[in-house]
Parts: structure tokens; sequence; C-alpha cells
């Protein structure tokens, strides 16, 4: 059964949502998830092409009223 | 009856709140209703920011440092024995002598440290200035360098998160001057798809880089640095050669974080707001040590630190919070050794980087000195 750490980054602009998950997937295992919380537009464009290239899976964007919630797998 | 505060950590925040409480709590320290102690790594005080001008010559060793004791308020007693565990259940602190020291609230400034080690081949293979010993052997390779491939490699997460740019510009600035920019190349690597997290910032830096000739390699996540033939490689699947290796290392919090179960990788989860451990009101979190998805930086901690002190005084003297931190973070930006700009911004407000000046850069350098103030509680 995989974990999942949560990152809240809504509200954060330096070093904003993206260098958050970077951070976050150092601390976990590979196969386990991070959710990403954030109210930054560019989010939900960026976290999937960062992922594409780096070789992590999304699992799910998702937009609710005020923020994105993204899940990522890591991978490697 | 004493109300015991007890800080874990002598660097800028620790320093800041000790001497702000003591401003305030002058009464009770003298009644003996409060007492202050702190705990911390080392005899002196370090300036952090000016590691950035060691590597180039321009910040003398002995300009970082003052004796802690000097800079703490008196009323503060300090001692130089490390936490090696924190236990929230028992509110105690115990120490690498042994000790076990009680508190009613408590601050943890454990601050936080670079990790090459982390990452394979680059503790022996780059150089860095996050330290003194790195700053000094970047400054004896920078004498000795005369052209070639440079490479300054961007790792997340890491404290003062324009310092990359800012190391990047003034060695570009540095080696004109020393005339060897015909014979140098550098090339900027940062782990997302532009030059900086912040987004304006790197709108900014773009252009610059171009304008001069540094070249830049985004979406570059270090996966190891191959010291034998000098080549850094990403997960991205690209190698770079290089003759000198400039590397923003990792970061981690400390030790004593993960030891105590308090939060993985060394950050102690934290309210954004009040500065409080998530799920404790006795226990305040300050500085690099807290989880906020903030900067880690100098203004951050001064900002927060001045948040943490009003709360703890209106806690101790009239039973209630005073004010919540609004994310303020304030960052001068060298934009090489003659001009600098800067940023400002808070939860609600972003960033705008205005074109950098000669004035903005006196500024800085003027800080560089103002700082000591700072860290005193008065400015």
């Amino acid at each position: 059964m995989s974990e999942r750490m949560k990152v809240d980054a809504r509200g954060a602009f330096c070093p904003g949502p993206l260098m958050e998950l970077i951070a976050a997937l150092k601390l976990i295992e590979v196969g386990d998830e991070v959710e990403l919380l954030s109210t930054d537009e560019g989010t939900a464009k960026d976290v999937p092409v960062w992922c594409d290239k780096v070789g992590h899976e999304l699992v799910s964007s998702e937009n609710s009223d005020d923020h994105w919630s993204l899940i990522i797998r890591k991978s490697k | 009856m004493t109300t015991n505060i007890l800080i874990v950590g002598g660097g800028l925040s620790g320093t800041i709140i000790a001497n702000g409480l003591c401003r305030r709590l002058g009464k009770q320290l003298r009644r003996g209703e409060v007492a202050i102690t702190m705990i911390g790594t080392s005899d002196t005080h370090m300036y952090q920011p000016g590691l950035l001008y060691v590597p180039f010559g321009k910040f003398r060793e002995s300009e970082l440092f003052r004796d802690q004791r000097k800079v703490l308020d008196r009323r503060v007693p300090y001692f130089v024995d490390p936490a090696t565990k924190i236990d929230a259940e028992s509110k105690s602190v115990t120490t690498q002598s042994g000790k076990v020291l009680k508190y009613d609230y408590l601050v943890i400034a454990t601050g936080s440290r670079i990790v090459p080690q982390s990452i394979p081949g680059m503790a022996e293979g780059a150089h860095w200035f996050y330290d003194l010993d790195g700053a000094r052997k970047m400054r004896d390779a920078l004498d000795a360098f005369e052209g070639g491939k440079i490479v300054v490699n961007v790792n997340a997460p890491h404290k003062c998160p324009v310092a990359p740019l800012e190391i990047t510009f003034m060695l570009y600035d540095y080696l004109t001057e020393r005339g060897l920019m015909d014979k140098t190349e550098i090339t900027y690597t940062y782990p997302i798809g532009r030059l900086h997290a912040l987004e304006p910032v790197a709108q900014w830096a773009q252009p610059e880089m171009d304008r001069v000739g540094i070249k830049y390699e985004t979406f570059f996540n270090t996966k190891e640095v191959h010291p034998e033939d000098k080549t850094i490689e990403s997960e991205e699947g690209v190698t770079l050669p290089y003759d000198m290796l400039v590397t923003i290392p990792p970061h981690m919090g400390a030790e004593v974080i993960t030891d105590s179960d308090l939060g993985a990788g060394g950050w102690v989860p934290t309210d954004k707001t009040k500065l409080t451990r998530e799920g404790s009101t006795d226990i305040f979190v300050c500085g690099d040590t807290t989880n906020i998805p903030i900067s880690k930086a100098g203004s951050t901690a001064h900002f927060e630190a001045d948040v943490v002190v009003e709360n703890l005084t209106s806690l101790i003297t009239e039973d209630r919070w005073a004010k919540d931190y609004d994310g303020k973070v304030f960052c001068f930006i060298e934009t090489g050794m003659n001009n600098g700009t800067y940023v400002w911004f808070n939860y609600a407000t972003p960033p705008n980087p205005g074109p950098p000046t000669q004035m903005i850069h006196w500024f800085k350098l003027a800080y560089n000195r103002l700082y000591w103030l700072s860290a005193k509680g008065l400015l």
C-alpha cells in the first residue's frame, strides 16, 4: 500500500508549488505519492510537463473552487 | 512560578526572538516570573548572506562572525550544547551533554544544512558557497581559474532562492573584470522549466543571461556528478561537461528534528500564520525549520521572529494572541558586482522586481553591516 504525503502550497509564490513538489519527492519512496495543493494557475500546466520530463507519474489533476489538487506518484 | 522559555538554535531567528523578548518582558525577567534560555551549536554567530561574497574576496572571513554571547542580550544564558532530542509530550529537550531542559514554551529555530552527499559525486566534484569551508575552497578555485566551462547547478530545496542567480551574474562580472570571459562559458541549470521559481524573476533573468551570453539548461534535476570525467548528469538525460562546477546543494533540516520524529526531512509541520508546530500551542517554529512553502531566507526568519516575539509576549502577559504572520519576505538580489534589485511578497501579494540599480546594490552592502542590529532586535 503506497503512502501519500500532502503538500499544501496554496498561496506560495517562492519557491512555489513545483519546487515544493521536487523537495517532497526527495523525502518519499518510489511508488509513494504526493498530493500537491496550489492556488497558482501555472501549477496545473507546469507539473504535468515536469513529470513528463523527469519521469514521474501524474495520477490526477483536479480543479476545485479555489485551488488545484494534483497527485503525483514517484516513479524512479 | 517562573515561565521557562527555551530557544533551540542560535541563528538569526532564535537570536531576534531572545533579544525581542528581553525588551518586552524586562519587568517579568527582573521579577523572576520569566526565564529565557538558549542552546546552540557554536560560540559564534555567522552572517550567512556574507558567504556569497567570500569566493570573490569581497568579504573577509572575520567580518562574517561575532561572539554569540555578545549579540545576545546578557539576560539570556547561552549554552553551546546541541539538542539531541525534543520531546513534546514531556515538554523537555535533551542535549548532547546529557542535560534535560524543561520548558513551558519552546522555540525551535534549528535552521537548515546542505547535504551535497545526497547526490552521488557532488561532494567530491563540486564547489559551493553555502558554508565557510565551501566558500574558501571556491575562492581558491576561482583564484586559480584561467578559463573554461563553468556550470552553476541549482538543486531543491535550498535556502535563499535568489542566491543562485546572484552568484551567476557575480561570476560573470568577476571573470569579465579579470579578462577571462572571452575564454569562459557559463551554463546555469535549474530544475523546472524556467530560470527561477518566481516567474517575474525568471522573466527578468532570461533576457539578462541572453544579453551577456550566459547559457542555461532548464528541466535539469541532478542525478549524479562524475568528478573523474568532470561531467554532471540530469534525471532528464542531459550531461554537461565542466571545468568548474558551482552547485547550490540540496538542503535538509537539522538532524534533531528527524531524530525526534518532528518532521520529514527536518522540516517541522507549522501553522503558516501562528508559526506554532501543528497540534501544539506551546511550541513555536521559526526560520528555515518550518515546512511553510515560502523562501527559506534570512528575511523570512526575521519577519517570522517579530511575530513570535509579539505572540509569546502577549500569551505570557495577557493570555491572548497578538498577530498573524502574513508571509512577508523581502530579498535583495545582486545582479552583478555593481547593481542590484529586490523583491518583496507575502501570502497575498505576488513579487514584482524592479530594474536593477547601483543604489539598491549599495543598500545591500549597507545591510551587510546593519545585519547585526537586526540580530540584536533593533532593526
